[in-house]
C-alpha cells in the first residue's frame, strides 16, 4: 500500500539531513524489550476493495421500511444542500478554530449558529455544541451541582430512560444523590424533557417556580423540531435547556454523530461548558469572530474546568445552521404542523383499536398500549414492511404491550393509513 | 515596585489595613502575568473564610486564576466597580482594583506574610 | 460579510414540503409558542452562497498544510467519505439495537463494530475496545470512571490520580469531573516525566496514573514500563492517552508497556476528518482485568451473526448509543485500506517527517528538548521575544500570510513560548522544504524586522482581533 507520498530518494535525502542511517534510528528510544515488528491487521486491500467489502456488510441492514420509530431520534427529512455544503473540505477538515483570521468561515458560522439557536429557544446564551442530547443532560447537571454548590439531582418521569442510564452511569463517582421526581428541595436541578419520552406535552412554567422558589435550577430537555409550535424553554423559566439536535439535519447514522445542544441564561453563561464564539473587531475595526470566555475551558483551567470537553460537533451544528436556513421561519413551523397533525391523523385510526395512553395532548409521538406484546408485533410489522415503533419495555420504560410510534413530516397519508392497517391487522390477530 | 504598606501572599494577593478593615487585591505581578483581565468572580459579602480559601477567580482572554484569602476573616465588602470595568485591576491593582474587604482579622496574622521586600525576593526567585 | 439573518427577507423560502394532505390537528394556545422563531427567511442559492463563502474563509487540510502540534492534522481519505454516505449505514435507526426482533435488521453495523473493536484492541496490545465514547475526552472520562469501577469492585479506598504537568488539559479535567483529586508530576528539563518526584507522589491513595506516550513533549518515556511496574505494585492502573498512538502503530503497543486502560482519537490515529472542532470518536481499550466493566451493550459474535450483550460488571451506557458510529465506520475503512504494513508506515513516515523539519529548523529556532523527537517537535520562541519582542504568538500570524496553517503555540504549558509542529505523514518533502523555508525566513526577519511580524497577518480576511473586547462585551448572538 502506497499512502504516504515519500519516495525512497525522499527518504534517503531526509534522513541524510537529519543525520541518521535509517528510519529504523528514529525509533531507538523505544526500548528493544517493549519494540514490535507490526500489528496482526490483515494486509490493506485497494480502494475499489474496500468499498466492494462495506457496501456487502452495508447490506446486511435494512433501511428500507417506513419509520415509525422515534425514541429521541427521528426520521426528518435532510435537504441536499445540507450534505452538498458540510461536506466542502474547507469545513469538514479543519480544525478548532484556535488561530481566528484562518478560522473566520467556522467562527461566523458558531456565531450564526448561537443565534439561531437562541432565537429558537428564547433562551439568552447557546454553546457551540455538546457531544449529543444525552450526554448534553449529564452536562447540565454538572453544570447546576457547580452553580448551586448543592449535591441533589433530581430527574423528573419525563425524561428518556436511557439518558437516565447515562447520567448514572457519568455521576457514578461523585457522590451525588441521584434522585427520582420533580421535587426541587435542596436539589441543584430538577431535570425534565418536553414533549415526555412516552410523547406527552407538558408546560414546566409552574415547576420553574417551584424549581426558582426552593433555589433550584431547571433544566429542559426539549424536541427541537417541536418548537416549531411549542412553548419554549425560555418561555417556560428554564435555567438550562438542551436537546439532542439529530432531527435539525443530521441523518440517523446509527447513532452518531449527533448534536448537543446547549443554552442558558445570561447570569449561568460563565459555568456553561463547551466552546462559545463571540463577535468582535480586528484592529482596522472589521467585524470579526473569536472563541471567547475560554478561561473556563479544559485547555486553560485544566482539573477546575467547567467540563473537560474539548472535541465537540461542530460539523453537525453546522449542519443544524444550514438547516435552519434552508428551512426558514415559516418551514419549520410547517415542519412541526406536519409532524403533528399527521401523528394525530394516525393516533385517531389507531384508536379504534388500541388504546393511547397518553395523559395529554401529544406533538409527533405518542404510546399505544396494544392488545399483543409490543416486541412480538414489532416483528411481525416488518414483515409488512413497517418499522412499527418502540416497543417501551425493551427499555424498561413501560407495559409489554406498549409501542411508542413516531410520525415525522416525511410520513404520507398512504402510508399512515396502511400502516393502521397492518398495526391492527397484527395486533388484533 | 511593590508598594510597602501591603502584606503580600506567595498566591500573589496583598492585604492593607485600610484602618482596621482590610483591603485585599492581587499584586502586578499577577497582574502581568495574566494579561488584560476579563472577568473578576468576588465572594459573597458576609462569608466567613479561612486563610488560603480560594474565594474568587480572576480570568484574562488566555488564562484564569484563583483569588485565594490572605488571612482568615469575614468578606465586608466587595469591590463592584469590577463588574462592568475589570481593567481597573490592570489599571491600578493596589487601588482602584482592590478586590474585597475583610473584617474580624487578625493584624498579628497579617504580619506574618510577606512584606514587599520579601516578596520582592520570593517573585525573582519565581521568574528564574 | 454579512450574517445570514442579515440577508433575510420576509416571505422568502428555500425548502418545500409536501402538500398538506391530513386535518389540522388542534394544539390548546397555553401549549404553543407566542411567536415563530425568527429564522433567516432566504432561498437556497442564498444559502448555497452564503456557506461557500463562508467554507473560503477557512483554512482546512484540503486547501492548506496543517502543522498543528499534538492536533495530527493528516489528509483524511475521500473514500472514507463514500463509505459513510451508504444510506444502508446513514439511514440506520439506532434503536434497531435497543429492541430484540429489530436486531436482525442492523446486522452490517455489529459487523463493523466488532471488527472495528478488534482491530483497535490488536493494534494498542488490549484486551477488548467499545466504541461508545463520543470523543478523545469523553474516552478519558469512560477510563476514569473504569478505574473508578475496578477499585470499587476490589473494595480499594482511592481518591487520586496523578498526571504529568505536560499533559493535555483533557486529562486533569477528566479525572477531576470523574470525582478524583488530580496530583501533577514535574517533568524534567529533558522533557521526560520526573521519575523520583513520580515515586514520591505513588502513595497507596493512587487510583491511577495517566501519560501520554509519545508525552506531549514529542518525546518517548524511556522510563514506561518502570512507571507501569511501580503504578501496578500500589495497585494503581495505567492510562495512556491515545493522543500520540499514531506516532507508535505497528513499532510498539501501548498493553506490552503495562497501560491498563487507553483511549484512541480516531480522528488522529485514523485519519477521520475533524470538522472544525469534531465530531470525533474516542474509543476506550481495557486489558483483560477491566473488561468486564466496559461500558454496555456491547456486540458479541454468536454463530452467524451478532448480538448485544453486558458485561457482567457495567458501568452502564456511557452514551446512548454506540458512540459516533459513522465516525468509526470511515477508521474502519481506512484501516482495511491501509492494512498492517500500510499503518506502520503511516507511523514511519510520520516520525521521519517531524525529524526532518526539526533537523532543518534547529539552527534559527531554540529546540526545546535534546532527545529525539518522535511524531511532533517543541521550539521555543523564549529568546526571539527576549532578544526581538517576537513572540511565538507572531510568528503563528506571519505564518499563516506564507499560506500555512500555524504550529500549536502556548502548548504544552511546560515550554516556554512553545512552538509545537506536527507536519504528518501525508505531506511530501517539497511541502515540508516549502514550510521549512517560510519558517527561516520568519526567524530572519524576527531579527530584521520585527515589526512586520507584529503586524501580520495581513492577507487574511480579519487581521487580529480584539479578544479581550470579545471577553467583555459577550457579543455571542445577533
Amino acid at each position: 500500500m502506497t499512502w504516504t507520498p515519500t519516495t525512497e530518494n525522499d527518504e534517503r535525502a531526509m534522513l541524510d539531513t537529519i543525520g541518521v542511517e535509517s528510519v529504523d534510528n528514529l525509533f531507538e528510544t523505544i526500548p528493544e524489550s517493549l519494540r514490535i515488528k507490526g500489528v496482526d491487521v490483515a494486509s490493506g486491500l485497494s480502494e475499489m476493495a474496500v468499498r466492494k467489502k462495506l457496501a456487502a456488510i452495508g447490506q446486511r441492514n435494512r433501511t428500507d421500511l417506513v419509520c415509525f420509530l422515534g425514541g429521541g431520534v427521528y426520521d426528518h427529512f435532510v435537504p441536499a444542500a445540507v450534505d452538498a455544503l458540510a461536506s466542502r473540505g474547507e469545513f469538514a477538515t479543519a480544525y478548532t478554530p484556535y488561530q481566528p483570521e484562518c478560522a473566520q468561515g467556522t467562527l461566523q458560522a458558531i456565531y450564526e449558529y448561537q443565534s439561531a439557536i437562541c432565537r429558537l429557544t428564547e433562551m439568552d446564551f447557546a454553546n457551540a455544541s455538546l457531544y449529543d442530547g444525552g450526554t448534553a443532560v449529564f452536562e447540565a447537571a454538572i453544570m447546576a451541582l457547580r452553580i448551586t454548590r448543592r449535591d441533589r439531582v433530581v430527574c423528573h418521569g419525563s425524561v428518556n430512560p436511557v439518558h437516565r442510564q447515562l447520567l448514572d452511569t457519568h455521576v457514578a463517582n461523585l457522590g451525588i444523590e441521584r434522585l427520582d421526581g420533580d421535587d426541587p428541595t435542596d436539589a441543584a436541578c430538577v431535570i425534565v424533557q418536553n414533549p415526555a419520552f412516552n410523547g406527552t406535552i407538558h408546560d414546566f412554567s409552574d415547576l420553574a417556580k417551584r424549581c426558582h422558589d426552593a433555589g433550584a435550577l431547571l433544566v429542559v430537555s426539549f424536541y427541537p423540531t417541536s418548537l416549531g409550535l411549542l412553548k419554549t424553554p425560555g418561555a417556560m423559566g428554564a435555567d438550562i435547556a438542551i436537546a439532542e439536535g439529530q432531527g435539525l439535519g443530521m441523518p440517523l447514522s446509527f447513532g452518531g454523530p449527533y448534536l448537543g445542544i446547549m443554552t442558558t441564561r445570561k447570569k449561568y453563561v460563565r459555568k456553561m461548558p463547551g466552546r462559545i464564539g463571540a463577535a468582535t473587531e480586528d484592529d482596522q475595526g472589521r467585524r470579526g469572530y473569536v472563541l471567547t470566555l475560554q478561561a473556563r475551558e479544559q485547555h486553560i483551567r485544566r482539573d477546575k474546568a467547567m467540563s473537560n470537553i474539548c472535541s465537540n460537533e461542530a460539523l453537525c451544528a453546522l449542519r443544524t445552521l444550514m438547516y435552519l436556513s434552508l428551512m426558514g421561519k415559516d418551514g419549520l413551523v410547517e415542519v412541526a404542523r406536519h409532524c403533528h397533525s399527521k401523528s394525530e391523523y394516525l393516533k385517531a385510526k389507531l384508536e379504534a383499536f388500541a388504546s393511547v395512553v397518553n395523559a395529554g395532548p401529544t406533538f409527533n409521538e405518542f404510546t399505544v398500549r396494544l392488545p399483543r406484546d409490543a416486541e412480538t408485533v414489532a416483528r411481525e410489522a416488518i414483515g409488512e414492511g413497517f418499522l412499527a415503533g418502540l416497543p417501551l419495555a425493551s427499555l424498561g420504560a413501560g407495559e409489554p404491550g406498549d409501542l411508542l410510534i413516531a410520525v415525522t413530516e416525511q410520513r404520507t397519508r398512504d402510508e399512515l393509513d396502511q400502516f393502521a392497517a397492518a398495526l391492527e391487522k397484527i395486533a388484533c390477530s | 515596585m511593590y508598594p510597602d504598606d501591603v502584606y503580600y501572599t506567595e498566591d500573589h494577593e496583598w492585604i492593607r489595613d485600610d484602618g482596621g478593615e482590610y483591603v485585599v487585591g492581587i499584586t502586578a505581578f499577577a497582574v502581568e502575568q495574566l494579561g488584560d483581565i476579563t472577568f473578576a468572580e468576588l465572594p459573597e459579602v458576609g462569608a466567613d473564610v479561612v486563610k488560603g480559601e480560594a474565594v474568587g477567580t480572576v480570568e484574562s482572554v488566555k488564562a484564569a486564576s484563583d483569588v485565594y484569602a490572605p488571612v482568615a476573616g469575614r468578606v465586608s465588602e466587595i469591590n463592584d466597580a469590577l463588574e462592568t470595568q475589570p481593567e481597573l485591576v490592570n489599571q491600578d491593582p493596589y487601588g482602584e482594583g482592590w478586590f474585597y474587604k475583610m473584617e474580624d482579622v487578625r493584624a498579628s496574622e497579617v504580619k506574618k506574610l510577606m512584606d514587599a521586600a520579601a516578596y520582592e525576593a520570593f517573585v525573582q526567585e519565581q521568574e528564574t | 460579510m454579512q450574517l445570514i439573518f442579515e440577508k433575510s427577507h420576509p416571505g422568502r423560502r428555500a425548502i418545500t414540503l409536501d402538500p398538506f394532505d391530513v386535518p389540522e390537528a388542534s394544539l390548546p394556545d397555553e401549549l404553543r409558542r407566542e411567536e415563530a422563531a425568527a429564522l433567516p427567511e432566504v432561498s437556497e442559492l442564498e444559502v448555497v452562497r452564503h456557506f461557500t463563502k463562508l467554507s473560503q474563509r477557512n483554512f482546512g487540510i484540503d486547501t492548506h498544510f496543517y502543522p498543528l502540534g499534538s492536533c495530527t492534522m493528516k489528509y483524511n481519505p475521500k473514500m472514507a467519505e463514500s463509505v459513510a454516505a451508504d444510506g444502508n449505514f446513514a439511514k440506520l435507526h439506532p434503536h434497531l439495537a435497543s429492541v430484540g426482533p429489530y436486531q436482525r435488521l442492523c446486522q452490517g453495523a455489529f459487523e463493523v463494530i466488532h471488527e472495528l473493536e478488534n482491530c483497535l484492541a490488536e493494534v494498542a496490545g488490549m484486551a477488548a475496545a467499545s466504541l461508545q465514547p463520543i470523543a478523545g475526552a469523553h474516552g478519558e472520562l469512560t477510563g476514569t470512571l473504569l478505574i473508578s469501577a475496578y477499585h470499587r469492585a476490589k473494595g480499594n479506598q482511592k481518591d487520586t490520580i496523578l498526571i504529568p504537568d505536560s499533559a493535555h488539559g483533557t486529562n486533569p479535567a477528566s479525572a477531576a469531573i470523574a470525582g478524583y483529586t488530580v496530583v501533577e508530576v514535574p517533568s524534567l528539563p529533558d522533557g521526560t516525566l520526573d521519575v523520583d518526584a513520580f515515586k514520591e507522589a505513588l502513595t497507596d491513595s493512587v487510583a491511577g496514573v495517566m501519560l501520554t506516550c509519545p508525552n506531549t513533549h514529542g518525546l518517548f518515556e524511556p522510563a514506561v514500563a518502570d512507571i507501569a511496574a511501580m503504578a501496578h505494585e500500589v495497585d494503581a492502573l495505567m492510562y495512556y492517552d491515545g493522543a500520540n498512538l499514531n506516532a507508535i502503530v505497528g513499532r510498539c503497543r501501548p498493553g506490552d508497556l503495562g497501560f491498563d486502560v487507553m483511549h484512541y482519537n480516531l480522528h488522529k490515529t485514523f485519519a477521520t476528518p475533524h470538522g472544525m472542532g469534531g465530531p470525533g470518536s474516542g474509543p476506550v481499550g481495557v486489558a483483560e482485568k477491566l473488561v468486564p466493566f466496559l461500558p454496555g451493550p456491547r456486540v458479541h459474535a454468536e454463530g452467524e451473526g451478532y448480538e448485544l450483550i453486558w458485561p457482567e460488571q457495567s458501568i452502564g451506557r456511557i452514551a446512548p448509543y454506540f458512540g459516533n458510529f459513522m465516525i468509526a465506520l470511515r477508521a474502519h475503512a481506512y484501516i482495511l485500506h491501509l492494512g498492517a504494513e500500510g499503518l506502520r508506515d503511516v507511523a514511519d513516515k510520520a516520525v521521519l517527517n517531524a525529524n526532518y523539519v526539526h533537523a532543518r529548523l534547529k539552527g534559527a529556532l531554540k529546540s526545546a528538548f535534546d532527545g529525539r523527537f518522535m511524531h511532533e517537535c517543541v521550539f521555543s520562541a523564549a529568546p526571539l521575544a527576549k532578544e526581538h519582542g517576537v513572540h511565538a504568538l507572531d510568528i503563528a500570524k506571519a505564518l499563516l500570510d506564507t499560506g500555512f496553517h500555524a504550529p500549536t503555540v502556548y502548548f504544552p504549558l511546560t515550554v516556554k513560548e512553545s512552538l509545537m509542529i506536527e507536519p504528518t505523514e501525508t505531506e511530501s518533502k517539497e511541502i515540508l522544504d516549502a514550510f521549512c523555508e517560510a519558517m527561516l525566513d520568519i526567524a530572519r526577519r524576527a531579527k530584521e524586522d520585527p515589526e512586520s511580524l507584529h503586524a501580520a497577518p495581513i492577507s487574511t480576511p480579519v487581521g487580529r482581533l480584539d479578544e479581550v473586547r470579545a471577553a467583555k462585551e459577550l457579543n455571542c448572538t445577533f
